[in-house]
């Protein structure tokens, strides 16, 4: 660690005491909910969107708008990290557990590509995305999921850096071994844990 | 065995002590901030450093901030950085730092928003979201002047404008709110028709601003025909 001191730096924003250790390295907390996308945002109707897992599985699913809203729901109560800095703490999305998008699915592999509308990609281990771990939402704090947020639906893994949250999910698809997506093409850790700040290719 | 001579590490990641060269005001809210870096390494124009602020006592404060420069000044980075008043990192850039301290900085990271010679190009920034812009095309007008570029940038009034006296023939400006006095350039929020006037051919179109700028533009890049693979964004989340 180096012992470098800015000098006259004293901070101006330190996180109250009880949310400090909330907070994981290099983060800061805040209030609202920055919109940070590559490209244009997707326009998906709930009536054209769908969900499906493929790949190596020994059973394709596919669930339309409609049809997942049937599956059982959840409210997320999470912290949300971003690798830009910002910490988001105890917001709350709705939505439907990976675990139960993956009953009868039988992965035949360890690793998963999610895939969006608009040609977004990230790259996620089973394990991080399975026991409790993530989920598909299409709410945000009891209302529908805004578009710039990823609306109509995207996934939420809350315990890794924010843009393994794929925004505009359309999919994820099972492979048997590891592969970057866009960002992890881009210069941005394989894995992204915030708790070890793992932000770069480098961390 | 003969020891290897020991060679300096240049992979990006590794917090170095930088030192300013110098400081620009370039509006009442912005300076701009040249760096010294000892593990300098050349950057992709639209890349960012990261800054990380230590107090005494061990608290730290981390930002992100894009290089306003070319790559092709060896040695040095130059930052410019919006002050943001309710923020951390941004207010002692403008309050405290003064040429010749020194500042840890770690970069330069990420490699979506950059600009590897694609022509023609189109840059729509708004307000500091000229900044990775600046480097995009301060770069260019070095190697390859010739390369179709235009940028279009919105500001809010004449005293806003950043890198003024470097906007020539391949930048279309726009006032929101209050132009110069003998303005007769264009007014208001960017549109169709200060899109058309940058008259490029398709291409690939770089913008940068806060979300509701980006969101706008990009959609008037989309209707000017842009295809959306090649419309790369940057949006600001709050950098203060």
């Amino acid at each position: 660690m180096s012992d470098f001191v800015s000098r006259a730096f004293r901070g101006r924003r330190r996180t109250p005491e009880e949310l400090a250790d909330r907070l994981p390295p290099g983060q800061y907390n805040e209030s609202g909910f920055p919109v940070l996308t590559a490209g244009p945002t997707p326009r998906i109707e709930p009536d054209e969107w769908g969900f499906r897992i493929d790949g190596m599985v020994g059973q394709e699913r596919e669930w339309t708008w409609d049809e997942f809203h049937r599956l059982p729901f959840e409210t997320v109560p999470c912290d949300i990290h971003c690798v830009t800095k910002w910490s988001k703490l105890g917001t709350s999305f709705g939505g439907v557990s990976v675990d139960t998008l993956l009953e009868g699915v039988e992965p035949q592999g360890e690793y998963a590509m999610a895939f969006s509308y608009g040609g977004y990609t990230t790259n996620l281990s089973l394990a991080d995305i399975t026991g409790g771990k993530a989920w598909v939402v299409t709410e945000h704090e009891g209302d529908p999921l805004p578009r710039e947020h990823g609306g109509p639906a995207r996934l939420l893994v809350p315990h890794l850096y924010f843009w393994k949250s794929a925004k505009w999910a359309a999919g994820l698809r099972v492979m048997d071994h590891d592969e970057p997506g866009f960002w992890e093409l881009n210069g941005y850790h394989n894995r992204g844990d915030p708790w070890k700040e793992e932000r770069y290719w480098s961390d | 065995m003969e020891r290897l001579t020991p060679v300096e590490q240049r992979a990006p990641g590794r917090w170095q002590i930088a030192t300013v060269a110098a400081v620009k005001q370039e509006t009442p809210r912005v300076k701009s901030f040249r760096l010294e870096l000892p593990m300098w390494m050349a950057h992709l124009p639209g890349q960012h450093y990261d800054v990380r602020l230590t107090a005494p006592d061990g608290y730290r404060a981390q930002r992100s901030y894009s290089i306003a420069s070319s790559p092709l000044d060896e040695g040095e980075i130059e930052l410019t950085i919006d002050r943001l008043e309710d923020g951390e990192v941004s207010p002692y850039f403008h309050d405290v730092v003064v040429e010749g301290d020194q500042v840890e900085v770690r970069g330069p990271f990420a490699s979506y928003f950059v600009w590897r010679g694609e022509a023609p190009a189109l840059l729509i920034g708004g307000g500091s979201g000229v900044v990775p812009l600046m480097a995009i095309l301060r770069h260019r007008r070095r190697v390859m002047p010739e390369l179709a570029m235009r940028l279009v940038y919105s500001v809010r009034s004449a005293e806003d404008v950043i890198y003024a006296d470097e906007l020539g023939d391949d930048a279309l400006l726009t006032f929101t709110r209050r132009p110069p006095e003998d303005w007769t350039g264009h007014t208001g929020r960017i549109d169709r028709a200060l899109i058309a006037e940058a008259d490029l051919d398709g291409g690939t179109a770089f913008i940068c601003g806060s979300n509701p700028f980006v969101e706008a533009a990009a959609d008037l890049a989309l209707a000017a025909g842009f295809r959306p693979e090649r419309v790369r964004t940057e949006r600001f989340g709050p950098t203060g």
